[in-house]
């Protein structure tokens, strides 16, 4: 019979399901730029404490703990009728902090990492990230007037993406640019998770 | 030859441990709201856990302060833990140890959101497909 997860609430109304998108990339290379061209909301921010991992829980007692951070992200929402609502976040930044992102990228469906092709370094973090935790990405290469065009090719060679990575350029700005960007990842998304061998 | 020292901004105070203006609201504040908890008392919350309020809080209620109240407020529609961490401009962290105390009490229902695992149901990706492309 059809599966159904979502519960009726003591309210007797059923919650959508939530899925959320994360949006990473350098420090202004467009993250909350992308987000809010296809927000519903305007961008709210959050914090969030991230921890390293490699500490013990009893080392978060007190609020002086130097193994924790607090990160600020910006996100957005999408609605989908009453079934699903999408949200995605910036991840932040500082990608001094990518060890700490599990606790950002635990139940994400996927990743959208911003390039910038004067700085594509600054994705280089990003990129190993995702590759290693197996959590599907695409790369979007945000078109900032003035700054040299590249070919993808020349950008996938440069971050060492592997072919099966989606590669696009995209306006940042542009809602319709923003939703191309994450209808390309969530069908990559779609096309790694359905690769069971019971699909086969 | 520099005068590099005298752009400096003057040192806040005597010791760098002293919490000041601004310094002291965003760490002072959340984790004295909790009464120094850093855990919920119950419920695990992600970020896009969504939260309903069952029932109002009308004030007078015994153990809810003005935050929780807030919160039940605001949650007569679901809203995720992100969202109601931004409107009452308060860390996650905190507002999860307030949701469990809710929770607790009874004052809200929570849905986490579907495991990793549960990624592979592609009804949900034609759902979020489709809906991508009427935008």
């Amino acid at each position: 019979m059809d599966y159904e997860r979502s519960e009726r609430t003591p309210a007797g109304r059923k919650l959508p399901t939530a899925i959320k998108l994360l949006v990473a990339g350098g420090f202004g290379v467009g993250k909350t730029t992308l987000v809010s061209a296809v927000s519903e909301i305007r961008p709210l921010r959050t914090e969030e404490f991230l921890t390293d991992r490699s500490v013990g829980v009893d080392d978060l007692e007190g609020v002086e703990e130097k193994n924790t951070t607090t990160v600020a992200m910006d996100f957005g929402r999408i609605s989908f009728g009453e079934d699903y609502v999408l949200y995605l976040f910036g991840t932040p930044g500082q990608e001094r902090f990518w060890f700490m992102w599990d606790e950002l990228a635990a139940g994400a469906l996927g990743a959208v990492i911003l390039a910038d092709t004067r700085r594509l370094a600054d994705c280089f973090p990003s990129v190993d990230y995702f590759e290693r935790r197996d959590t599907p990405f695409i790369v979007a290469v945000n078109c900032f007037e003035g700054a040299r065009t590249y070919e993808l090719d020349e950008v996938r060679l440069a971050l060492g993406l592997k072919p099966e990575i989606p590669l696009l350029l995209c306006d940042a700005r542009r809602r319709q640019s923003g939703k191309e960007v994450l209808i390309t990842l969530v069908r990559h998304a779609m096309e790694l998770n359905s690769r069971t061998p019971a699909d086969a | 030859m520099s005068h590099y020292d005298d752009l400096r901004p003057e040192p806040r105070g005597s010791g760098h441990d002293e919490w000041l203006d601004e310094h002291a609201g965003p760490v002072v504040r959340p984790y004295v709201m909790t009464r120094g908890r850093t855990e919920p008392v119950r419920g695990d919350f992600s970020l896009i856990s969504l939260v309903v309020a069952g029932r109002t809080a009308t004030g007078t209620e015994p153990g809810l302060d003005p935050e929780h109240r807030t919160i039940v407020r605001l949650c007569q529609d679901p809203q995720s833990v992100a969202e109601i961490a931004a409107y009452l401009d308060l860390p996650a962290g905190t507002i999860r140890v307030l949701l469990g105390d809710l929770l607790d009490k009874g004052y809200v229902s929570v849905q986490n959101p579907q495991p990793e695992t549960d990624f592979r149901d592609r009804r949900m990706y034609e759902a979020v497909l489709n809906g991508l492309r009427a935008l």
